[in-house]
């Protein structure tokens, strides 16, 4: 597949994205990595608020755009993962087969680094660039401050990632679940919440703490 | 930070952006009412629900809870092969499936480093946007039907179903597609496909053109559409709103034009833009992308040359069943599709998007180096464009939230996920 971020040929080539967000940014980078064509940062969790500030307030970035906030459940391990599997090469023996279950999600090993990592890619609308930021959250802890103030649309973004990972996001003004009901016991998309738990739904509670009227039918010793 | 335990048993709206106070009270003081619409309303048809505090028909606050279609399609992907997921996808956006297929295959080419054949390339475009076509028609037509005007509705359905006369041709079915493969597509055009669909096509255009006489001029509909739902472009970028309600707003960012991908960059089409932003413009800039999208289909049907359609690479290439049961080497490489996790995706990740029907429509894929992916995340334009659906509401009519639910077109299957 062509790289999308090739600049047409008939245009002075701009120096890269990442210069210009290190430029910005200084010592708030950890990391940084070019992968496919994706530019991509790394942020330490108490930094976040401090370095989307700047992302979307320098005129040479402006990512006045956030398209979305994801969570990832690495189980501590890197990002590169320690399978490291090379491309098409038809020599390399099978090194292991895992079970064909549909219904299995393999576990992966644990690893050194903190568990989780939460994801935000940015858009600039204006200069059309794209850019990752990664941020390492930890199992005991996880929580990170919220990007709401900067841009209102991670409301329902890092609600999402809360619902589905249980990643707490400090300063948000309205940490609620957002797909699955409040009664629901952990979160799913973590990789030790296994794909066939089921709960049983749990009896609707109404606002008052009281339950809701219900109609007549099938009730016995109503009339 | 709030703990969802912390809020008030009274405070279902506690969270909503901005709570306008009633108005002082006259000679016969009313308490605020407290609605609950959806989500089983016959307008709500993504399964949202609305908790609304009304004054008289006024809205005070407004809270719109969505997740009543999760269906846990980021865990499913997750432990499935990646071929597997296609038919996923579909149920994503259901009413433009071939443009989620194509999102997902693209990421997931994008993640293995495939490069897709010319003339799948172009498949893949005339496909894609007879999609976005019947996704823009079943979009306005729903708006006229919840806007009580019955007639334009069936001519935009008859439209529909020419539309969906064409996907039929070219995939085998109409609503639920799965049409794109990992490297190439089910299968090619079938013949005389040109003629075919622009005999469909004009009929199309003709059912539309009747339809939009009936709306365009309509004082009911202009009253009901024109003013209402207004929010301005900044607000909506900040947001994160793409797509048609975005360029009603006046921002021309469309992924096709600004990050051509495909063959979008060879194509003579336009991008419509609105000046208002209100719920008036969205319907006029989707009526005009579906002719814009007839034109790119029939540039496609044009410029397209004879060649393979899919991608020489036997880790993804499925061998037809004639070569499956009678070569060897064919009924290996199927064998090591199905059976065997051959484990040959390069660890990693990838972000790829794609213009959906309705704005950016993206798959975020970790692999780990097995066969299924690691995460498979899919960012759908709805759920974003759903979260200022009540900024656009507050202070506004009952009956606004009507026309402007319409236009966002929430589409629970891939708000929900």
């Amino acid at each position: 597949m062509e790289d999308r971020n090739d600049s047409p040929p008939d245009r002075e080539p701009a120096p890269p994205l990442m210069e210009k967000v290190l430029a910005a940014l200084g010592e708030l980078v950890i990391e940084y990595h070019r992968e496919r064509g994706d530019d991509r940062i790394h942020v330490a969790r108490e930094n976040i608020a401090a370095a989307a500030q700047i992302l979307r307030d320098s005129p040479g970035l402006s990512f006045d755009m956030l398209i979305d906030v994801t969570a990832i459940d690495y189980c501590g391990q890197p990002d590169g993962f320690r399978f490291q599997a090379p491309i098409m090469d038809q020599n390399r023996p099978i090194a292991r087969r895992v079970s064909h279950s549909r219904h299995r999600v393999a576990m992966p090993e644990r690893g050194p680094l903190p568990r989780f990592a939460v994801v935000y890619h940015l858009l600039s609308t204006a200069l059309i660039h794209r850019l990752r930021i990664k941020c390492r959250v930890p199992e005991e802890d996880p929580a990170i401050p919220t990007v709401t103030g900067i841009w209102p649309g991670a409301n329902w973004l890092e609600r999402e990632t809360y619902d589905l990972y249980g990643i707490r996001f400090s300063g948000h003004p309205d940490l609620r679940r957002i797909f699955l009901y409040d009664e629901f016991v952990g979160h799913p998309l973590r990789k030790d919440y296994g794909k066939q738990e089921e709960q049983p739904i749990q009896e609707y509670v109404g606002p008052g703490g009281h339950l809701p009227r219900r109609p007549y039918i099938g009730r016995t010793g109503q009339d | 930070m709030s703990d969802p335990a912390d809020i008030s048993p009274a405070g279902h709206i506690s969270g909503a952006p901005g709570r306008i106070e009633p108005s002082e009270p006259g000679e016969l003081p009313t308490p605020p009412m407290r609605l609950q619409f959806g989500p089983s309303h016959p307008a709500t048809h993504g399964t949202v629900r609305i908790m609304l505090e009304l004054e008289g028909e006024k809205i005070l606050n407004a809270d719109v809870q969505v997740g009543y279609l999760h269906r846990g399609f980021e865990k499913e992907c997750e432990s499935g092969y990646y071929y597997q997921n296609i038919p996923y996808t579909d149920r994503l956006n259901y009413s433009s499936p071939i443009l989620c297929n194509i999102g997902y295959c693209m990421a997931v080419e994008k993640l293995a480093g495939i490069a897709i054949t010319e003339r799948c390339r172009y498949v893949r475009v005339i496909a894609g946007e007879l999609s976005r076509i019947a996704d823009h028609l079943l979009c306005i037509g729903a708006s006229c039907l919840e806007l009580a005007a019955m007639t334009p509705f069936l001519y935009l359905l008859e439209a529909r179903e020419l539309v969906w006369d064409l996907l039929d041709a070219l995939c085998g079915s109409r609503v639920t597609t799965n049409y794109i493969r990992i490297g190439g597509v089910a299968a090619d055009l079938p013949d005389g496909f040109a003629d075919f669909c622009r005999r469909k096509l004009d009929g199309a255009m003709k059912l539309l053109h009747d339809a939009e006489k009936l709306l365009t001029g309509n004082p009911i509909f202009r009253e009901r559409m024109e003013g209402t739902g207004t929010l301005s472009a900044a607000e909506l970028i900040a947001y994160g709103v793409t797509g048609p309600v975005l360029r009603a707003a006046g921002v021309p960012l469309d992924l096709r034009r600004v990050e051509p991908y495909l063959v979008y960059d060879r194509l003579d089409f336009d991008v419509p833009v609105g000046e208002h932003g209100d719920n008036f413009d969205r319907y006029l800039v989707r009526v005009e992308e579906i002719r814009q999208s007839r034109r790119m289909a029939l540039q496609c049907l044009d410029q397209i040359q004879p060649g393979p359609v899919d991608v020489d690479d036997p880790r993804f290439r499925w061998p037809g069943k004639n070569r499956v049961f009678n070569r060897m080497e064919e009924l290996i490489d199927q064998f090591m599709l199905v059976v065997e996790e051959n484990g040959l995706m390069p660890a990693g990740e990838a972000y790829f998007a794609i213009e959906g029907g309705n704005g950016e429509f993206g798959f975020y894929l970790v692999s780990d180096g097995t066969g299924k992916p690691y995460k498979c995340r899919v960012r759908g334009p709805s759920l974003c464009n759903m979260h200022p659906l009540a900024r656009m509401i507050i202070g506004r009519q009952l009956a606004d939230i009507i026309p402007t639910f319409d236009m966002i077109n929430m589409i629970g299957g891939e708000c929900d996920r």
